[in-house]
C-alpha cells in the first residue's frame, strides 16, 4: 500500500520529460570549461555501448573539441546481473559457476579465487596435487587472457585482424585442452572446494610441453610483428601515460599498475597456493603508457610459461579429484582472500552466519578499478589515442557490472 | 573531337566494356582481399558459395540490391544522395585513358596522366559529401578526416609524377610506355624513390592501412559512410576497390613499363603488374597497425613531401648538367 501512495506523490510531468530522474549537475551541458578563450563547438560523441571498440557493453560519454577529448565518463551497468546477490542464494558449491562469468577471459582463476576463499572459510586442507594442477590451469588460462588482450588491442590500433587471429589460433590450443579437461571452451567450472572437476588427461604433459615450445616461438614472432614495429611504436610509445600515484590512488591492479613501474604481483607480495616455489620475474613497465602495459602482458606471458614449466616438472602423483561434499557448513565468520588474475587482483568477502549459504559475497574485481581511472589518462588525448588507451587497459564488462 | 552517330554504338560499347571491368574487378578483388587476409591469418577465408568462396561477393551484391534504402532523417538529402556518384562516376571516368595493352586504350588523351591525376581527386568531395550529408558525428569526423589526408598526399604523388613526365616530356600515357621500352623507369634510382613515393601517397588516396584513417573501424565506426545501407553503401565499396585499380595501374603504367613485357600478350602483363601492386597493397593492409591522424600529416608534409621534391630538384639539375 505503501508503494502505491508513493506512485500517487510523484510528479508526472517528471516521468514525461525525464527531468527530475538524475542529477541535473551530472549533465553533459553542465560540465564545467576547463579551458577558456576561443575555441570550436564542442562534440559530444556517445561511443558505445555498441562500438567496435569498446570491448563489451561499455558507453563512453567523450566531449570532443575538435579530436582531442576534454572530457570521458564511463557508464556502465549494462551487465549488471545481481551476482553478489544471487551469491547469498546459493550454496557455496553452486556458486562457482557464477565465477566463470565475472571475467570470462579468466575464468579459471576466477573460479580458483572463489575456492580458495571458500576452502579458507572452511579452513579446509587440499593435497599437493590439486595445488599443482590448479596452478597449471590458472596459469594457462592466463596466457589465454593475455592473449586476447593483445590480440584485441592491436585490433584497436587498426591492424585489421591478423595479430587477433593469430592470438586466437594460439589461445585455441589451451581451450582445447580445457575444453578435454572440463568440457567448457569459456566457462570451464573446473575447480572445486576441496579439489578439482577432473584429472588431467594422460597426454597433457606433452601436450602443455609442446604448447609452451611452439608459444615461446610465438612470443619471438609477436615481437618482431607489433612490438617493436615502427607504427606501433609510434602509436603506444608515451601514449595514455598512468602514472604510479595516480594508479596506486585508484586502487588500479594487474599488468596495468605493473606497467606503471610499481612492482606488485599477489603471486610474489603474499604468495598463495604454492607460489613460493616457482621461480618467476615480474615484468615491470618504465613509463605507464600503452606500450608499456603491452609490454608487460606480453612478458608475462613467457613468465608464466616458466611457472606451468615447473609445475610440470614437480607434479606430484596423487589424486586431484578428491572426494567431495554436495553442501558445506560454514562456520560462522568473514574472510576475504585476494588472488592475481590476468587483470588485476581478485577479491572475494565472504561471510558466513554458519548456514550452507554466505550471508554476503562481495567481489572486488580488477576491472572496475583499472576502468575507474581512464578519464585521468585519457583527457587531452587525442580520440584515436582515447582508442588506443581504452584497449590497452584490457576491461572484461562482465566482472565491471557483475 | 567530332561526334558522329555512327559512332555512338562504338562509345556505348567501349563504355559498357569498362564499366563491366569496373564492377567485375570490384567484385573479383572483394574476394580476392578476402582470401588474401585469410592466407596472412591462417583461415580458409570464403568457402561456401561456389568454388573456394569464388560467388560470395555476387551473392553479396545480390544482397545489397535487395536492401532496404535507408535516409537518415537529419540529412542533407541532396547532397547525401549525391555523393557515392560522385566517388564512383570519377573513378569510372579515369579508366578512359589507361593503356591496359598495344592497342587496348579508350582513348589516349594528349594530356593522360593530368586528366587522370585531376579527376581522381573529385572523389574527395564525394567522401565530404558524405561525412557532412548524413548528419553523424562519426560520418562528419570521417569526412573531414578523409579531405585532409587526400589532400596532403595528393602533393607528393604529383610531384613524383612530375618526374615521370621530365623524364618523358609527354603526359599521353601511352607515350610514356613507350618511353619504357628500353628499361623500366623503376630501374633508375631516381625514379625509383619516385615509385616508392608514389606508391605511400597512393595507400594514403585510397585510405587503405596504414593510412585508413576516414574509415578507422575502432574509432569512428565505418567513418564517412557510416549511415549508407544497401546499394548506395555498395557504391562506396566500388569507388573504394576501383580507386585502388587506378592507382595500381598508374603505378604499372608510370614506373613499371605498363603492358609492356616478352612473350604473354600485352593485355595479361599489364594485368599481372597491377594485381602485382595489389596484391602488395594487400600485404601492407593486413600486416600493419594504422598511424594516427597528426602523425600521418606530418609524415605527408615533413617527410614524404620534402623527399619528393628533393628528389625532383636533384633529378632536374642533373638532366639539366647531362
Amino acid at each position: 500500500m505503501d508503494r502505491y501512495e508513493l506512485m500517487g506523490e510523484m510528479d508526472t510531468k517528471d516521468i514525461k520529460t525525464g527531468e527530475g530522474w538524475f542529477d541535473p549537475a551530472h549533465h553533459p551541458s553542465n560540465h564545467p570549461e576547463p579551458v577558456e578563450g576561443l575555441r570550436s563547438e564542442e562534440l559530444i560523441v556517445n561511443m558505445g555501448p555498441q562500438h567496435p571498440s569498446t570491448h563489451g557493453v561499455l558507453y563512453l560519454e567523450l566531449r570532443l573539441d575538435g579530436e582531442v577529448v576534454i572530457d570521458c565518463r564511463p557508464h556502465i551497468g549494462y551487465l549488471h546481473r545481481s551476482c553478489e546477490k544471487i551469491a547469498e542464494n546459493r550454496t557455496y558449491t553452486q556458486f562457482i559457476p557464477f565465477t566463470d562469468r565475472l571475467d570470462y577471459l579468466g575464468a579459471m582463476n576466477n573460479n580458483l579465487g572463489y575456492v580458495l576463499a571458500v576452502e579458507k572459510l572452511l579452513n579446509l586442507q587440499v593435497n599437493e596435487r590439486v595445488h599443482y594442477v590448479r596452478t597449471i590451469t590458472a596459469e594457462l588460462n592466463r596466457v589465454a587472457s593475455h592473449l586476447i588482450a593483445l590480440g584485441t588491442f592491436a585490433q584497436d590500433l587498426g591492424a585489421y585482424a591478423t595479430p587477433m587471429f593469430y592470438c586466437f589460433n594460439d589461445r585455441e590450443k589451451i581451450v582445447e585442452l580445457f575444453d578435454e579437461l572440463c568440457g567448457g571452451r569459456l566457462t570451464y567450472n573446473y575447480m572445486r572446494i576441496g579439489g578439482v572437476q577432473t584429472e588431467l588427461p594422460a597426454y597433457a604433459d606433452k601436450y602443455i610441453k609442446d604448447f609452451i615450445k611452439y608459444e615461446r616461438q610465438k612470443l619471438k614472432e609477436y615481437n618482431e610483428l607489433l612490438t617493436y614495429n615502427a607504427i606501433f611504436l609510434a602509436r603506444t610509445k608515451k601514449v595514455g601515460i598512468l602514472k604510479p600515484e595516480v594508479a596506486i590512488n585508484y586502487s588500479v591492479t594487474g599488468p596495468m599498475l605493473r606497467a606503471s613501474g610499481v612492482k606488485w604481483d599477489l603471486r610474489k607480495e603474499e604468495p598463495y597456493m604454492i607460489y613460493d616455489r616457482f621461480k618467476f620475474d615480474i615484468p615491470v613497465g618504465a613509463n605507464g603508457d600503452s606500450w608499456d602495459r603491452f609490454k608487460v602482458r606480453l612478458d608475462e606471458v613467457s613468465e608464466s610459461l616458466k611457472i606451468i614449466e615447473q609445475a610440470l616438472g614437480g607434479l606430484p602423483a596423487g589424486n586431484a579429484v578428491s572426494k567431495v561434499n554436495k553442501v558445506y557448513k560454514a562456520p560462522p565468520g568473514e574472510v576475504y582472500l585476494r588472488t592475481e588474475n590476468p587483470k588485476g587482483e581478485l577479491g572475494f568477502y565472504l561471510v558466513s552466519d554458519g548456514g550452507l549459504k554466505p550471508y554476503r559475497n562481495k567481489i572486488r574485481s580488477p576491472s572496475f578499478s583499472n576502468l575507474a581511472v581512464l578519464p585521468e589518462i585519457i583527457r587531452g588525448l587525442n580520440i584515436s589515442d582515447a582508442v588506443c588507451v581504452l584497449g590497452s587497459t584490457d576491461i572484461v564488462m562482465g566482472e565491471i557490472d557483475r | 573531337m567530332s561526334f558522329a552517330p555512327e559512332k555512338l554504338w562504338w562509345l556505348l560499347a567501349q563504355g559498357s566494356m569498362i564499366l563491366g571491368f569496373v564492377a567485375f574487378s570490384a567484385m573479383f578483388l572483394v574476394w580476392w582481399e578476402r582470401k588474401v587476409s585469410a592466407l596472412f591469418q591462417n583461415r580458409l577465408g570464403p568457402m561456401t558459395v561456389g568454388w573456394q568462396g569464388t560467388l560470395q561477393t555476387a551473392a553479396d551484391s545480390l544482397k545489397l540490391l535487395l536492401k532496404e534504402n535507408i535516409i537518415p532523417s537529419g540529412a542533407d538529402k541532396l547532397i547525401w544522395w549525391l555523393a557515392p556518384f560522385f566517388v564512383v562516376v570519377p573513378s569510372v571516368m579515369v579508366f578512359l585513358t589507361i593503356p591496359f595493352g598495344e592497342k587496348l586504350i579508350v582513348h589516349d588523351l594528349n594530356v593522360g596522366i593530368l586528366f587522370v591525376t585531376s579527376v581522381t581527386s573529385v572523389c574527395v568531395l564525394g567522401i565530404f559529401m558524405a561525412g557532412w550529408g548524413s548528419n553523424n558525428k562519426y560520418s562528419l569526423l570521417g569526412g573531414m578526416r578523409s579531405a585532409a589526408q587526400i589532400i596532403s598526399y595528393e602533393v607528393p604523388l604529383l610531384l613524383s609524377v612530375v618526374l615521370v613526365i621530365m623524364e618523358t616530356g609527354t603526359l599521353s600515357m601511352q607515350g610514356i610506355v613507350h618511353a619504357q621500352e628500353s628499361g623500366w623507369f623503376i630501374l633508375k634510382p631516381n625514379l625509383a624513390i619516385a615509385f616508392l613515393v608514389y606508391l605511400i601517397s597512393a595507400t594514403a588516396e585510397v585510405n587503405r592501412v596504414p593510412f585508413d584513417i576516414p574509415e578507422a573501424e575502432s574509432e569512428l565506426g565505418a567513418g564517412y559512410h557510416t549511415e549508407y545501407t544497401g546499394m548506395k553503401f555498395a557504391m562506396f565499396f566500388i569507388g573504394e576497390y576501383t580507386n585502388l585499380v587506378i592507382v595500381s595501374a598508374v603505378a604499372a603504367t608510370l614506373f613499371l613499363g605498363g603492358w609492356q613485357g616478352p612473350i604473354l600478350p600485352s593485355l595479361v602483363w599489364f594485368l599481372l603488374k597491377v594485381y602485382g601492386i595489389i596484391f602488395l597493397l594487400m600485404w601492407v593492409r593486413w600486416t600493419l597497425p594504422r598511424v594516427r591522424m597528426d602523425q600521418m600529416m606530418s609524415f605527408a608534409w615533413k617527410v614524404l613531401t620534402p623527399m619528393a621534391l628533393l628528389n625532383l630538384l636533384i633529378s632536374g639539375w642533373l638532366m639539366v648538367n647531362s
